[in-house]
């Protein structure tokens, strides 16, 4: 199948090696997964890298991507247990560890609390495999997006969660993601499910042990039934030279919550596209910090979709931009007809370090529906003079000064993390990070 | 205090100064010795915060002209953070909100900073803690500022009252409060007032930069002057104050006019 593709498209060097490994797959027990990889195999006939040509990439340029190549990886470097000891987070009891995308279960713990199924996809009965059908694949479509398709081509393993019926799961749910080997591609899946009044949080965290260049694709499909909670936090800390593009779809079912806030550190190109369906009643909070320096990119899509009445969405999302980096946010707001008493409020603030340093930040708002309370902005700015006058005349330094401001600035995003460990964690590197600006 | 032996802290020059190219300070002499409180007056626009933020350092201004040694060091060749680590503190009108910094946070790096510079030992945040709550003891504020971002959401007051507690931690030498009465009621006056009256002593002087006279029932002058144009254009005791409150600033006017037109008419 492969080499009649290839026939058919020379061009399509860099998807033709990310797809290298995919007519090798182990097939599924599951026909359901095979017939999937097939559809999103199909699909890839047909889409094509974007450029920046296509208006949703006009600022993203994946050609670093296509120069390089990137084969996948079978089988898990030797990691050991104190590797990633740094990485752990004390309030979560399950950790679910993904080696250069494959699931390490001595690196794991999968405690399970409360009644809650924790998988590896691979390891799912058949019961869990019918509650996983439908969600995996479902949330997050790859019709029209290439790395969708992509990872779900090549789909093996994944990080499955359920928490069932008013099931409240204490401690958070840790995925960890850990890069190790340059030249590696990986294509990290995630599902959860949290059926009718549970609720949980679960943390998804990028990081590198090498500092190589990598491809990174991750897919997060998340169902919120009625009434259930989820609180969501992604962090992308990965290696300088990475290349992290990663979809997540959200359906938030009626009067349930779904609460994110992601950070991006990391990568030398990073996208996230995050989705967010709103059923009637349910609330979204959208929260993002993108901290980027030297000469790295930074790119954030989110559509926040009301698809029915009464929902609330909040949104703020902070960009620290410095030496020559360049950040992006696209916001999308929908209401849909009939979305009646929408209340929705979105806020993109940017703050730019150095005369290098750009920020494209577009908030969208389109309104089908008249009972709404919508309302949206976006500022850019630098620094505020008054603000350094204030701090230097207690005797800060210049450089205290500024520095603590744009900690200040970014804090205002960390301090929205539930997880107390995590948010120490991350303030940590935010002071080291905007201590060492010039 | 008026004291013969004291020494002189602060000494103004013909001091100029502009923003933006208008010039606000245009000939400004002024002296400070080390325990005095001095209170300056004048109408709106008469340069007195400009005065104050021109001591401070805020780079917005730019001096033409003039001179101001503080100690006999030469204090326009000093930064601002360099000003106040060498005991210049300035109580800002309008103190900025901080989001995002813990008020404990900054209060404790102004102080470590402010000691490192003078040679004094710094203080853990243990330590810092225990010291600052009983500062906060004299200004009758609660401990909760200490966890709130700083001066976000705070009232005037207590703003105006975060920035007598940071004057308490700094120990300036010189301690200039710019409109520090305004937006307090009352109660929050007696209670400013007192904190600054606890910290006065014979080596350390005050500034104060007012439009009222009822500061000056608390915190007592040893000298009134009246700003004008850029210039102090008269000093005198506490009394002026009074007289100032009564017949408003005309009269100063007039009165520097008057030798003039009779020197015309001769």
């Amino acid at each position: 199948m492969s080499s009649v593709r290839s026939l058919r498209r020379p061009a399509a060097g860099c998807l033709e090696t990310l797809l290298a490994g995919q007519p090798h797959l182990r097939a599924s027990p599951l026909a359901w997964i095979n017939a999937l990889r097939a559809q999103a195999l199909g699909r890839l006939d047909v889409l094509k890298l974007p450029t920046l040509r296509d208006e949703e990439w006009r600022f993203t340029d994946l050609s670093p991507l296509t120069r390089q190549s990137f084969q996948s990886v079978c089988s898990a470097t030797g990691l050991r247990a104190a590797d990633i000891e740094p990485f752990h987070i004390e309030e979560a009891t399950t950790r679910l560890v993904f080696v250069d995308g494959v699931f390490a279960p001595k690196l794991s713990s999968t405690l399970t609390d409360g009644g809650v199924m924790l998988a590896n996809l691979s390891a799912a009965d058949a019961a869990q495999a019918a509650a996983i059908e439908p969600h995996l694949g479902r949330h997050a479509v790859f019709g029209d997006n290439v790395f969708a398709a992509l990872n779900t081509s090549l789909l093996q393993d994944a990080a499955v969660i359920m928490v069932p019926r008013h099931v409240t799961l204490a401690a958070p749910v840790h995925l960890l993601f850990v890069a190790t080997q340059a030249e590696v591609a990986s294509h990290p899946r995630c599902v959860l499910v949290a059926e009718p009044g549970s609720s949980m949080t679960l943390i998804e965290d990028y990081v590198a042990l090498q500092d190589g260049a990598y491809f990174i694709n991750p897919v997060t499909e998340i169902a919120v039934a009625d009434q259930a909670q989820v609180k969501h936090i992604r962090v992308q800390r990965d290696s300088a030279k990475a290349v992290h593009i990663a979809n997540c779809a959200v359906s938030a079912g009626r009067s349930s919550t779904y609460q994110s806030v992601s950070v991006a550190l990391g990568a030398q190109i990073s996208r996230y596209n995050l989705s967010v369906l709103l059923a009637e009643g349910a609330e979204c909070v959208v929260d993002g910090l993108a901290l980027i320096a030297d000469s790295q990119l930074a790119d954030t899509h989110t559509s926040i979709d009301h698809a029915q009445p009464s929902g609330v969405s909040r949104q703020l999302h902070k960009c620290i931009v410095g030496g020559s980096a360049h950040a992006v946010f696209n916001g999308k707001v929908m209401v849909r007809p009939g979305a009646q008493r929408t209340d929705s409020n979105q806020s993109s603030r940017n703050l730019l370090l150095t005369g290098k340093a750009q920020v494209d930040a577009k908030p969208q708002l389109e309104i089908f529906a008249d009972d709404v309370k919508c309302a949206h902005g976006a500022t850019i700015g630098q620094i505020d003079d008054d603000a350094v006058f204030y701090l230097k005349s207690r005797g800060l330094s210049d450089s205290v000064a500024r520095n603590l401001l744009t900690y200040a600035f970014g804090a205002e995003i960390i301090d929205r993390i539930p997880v107390a460990s995590l948010k120490h964690q991350l303030e940590m590197t935010m002071l080291k990070q905007t201590g060492s600006r010039p | 205090m008026i004291d013969q032996d004291s020494k002189t802290l602060l000494e103004v020059r013909g001091l100029r100064a502009t923003v933006n190219g208008v010039e606000i300070l245009k000939g400004l002499d002024f002296t400070v010795k080390s325990g005095e409180v001095h209170a300056i007056m004048g109408p709106n626009g008469s340069g007195k915060s400009t005065f104050a933020k021109v001591l401070a350092g805020h780079t917005a201004y730019e001096v033409t002209a003039g001179s101001v040694l503080f100690e006999g060091k030469n204090l326009l060749d000093l930064a601002p953070e360099e000003r106040a680590r060498a005991g210049v503190f300035l109580a800002f009108q309008y103190p900025i909100e901080i989001p995002g910094v813990a008020n404990s946070q900054f209060l404790r790096l102004a102080y470590n900073t402010v000691q490192a510079q003078r040679g004094h030992e710094e203080l853990d945040p243990l330590e810092f803690d225990d010291f600052v709550r009983e500062k906060m003891k004299l200004l009758d504020m609660n401990p909760d500022f200490l966890g709130r971002s700083v001066n976000e959401g705070f009232s005037g007051g207590e703003k105006k009252r975060n920035e007598i507690l940071q004057m308490a931690l700094l120990d300036p030498h010189l301690a200039i409060l710019d409109e520090t009465d305004s937006g307090l009621d009352i109660d929050a006056l007696r209670i400013v007032s007192q904190g600054v009256n606890q910290l006065a002593n014979k080596d350390k002087a005050i500034v104060l930069v007012t439009h009222y006279q009822r500061l000056l029932d608390y915190i007592v002058p040893d000298f009134v002057h009246v700003m004008e144009a850029g210039r102090i254009v008269k000093t005198g005791d506490k009394s002026l104050a009074l007289e100032l409150e009564q017949r408003g600033y005309d009269w100063v006017a007039a009165e520097r006019q008057a030798p003039r037109a009779a020197a015309v008419v001769a």
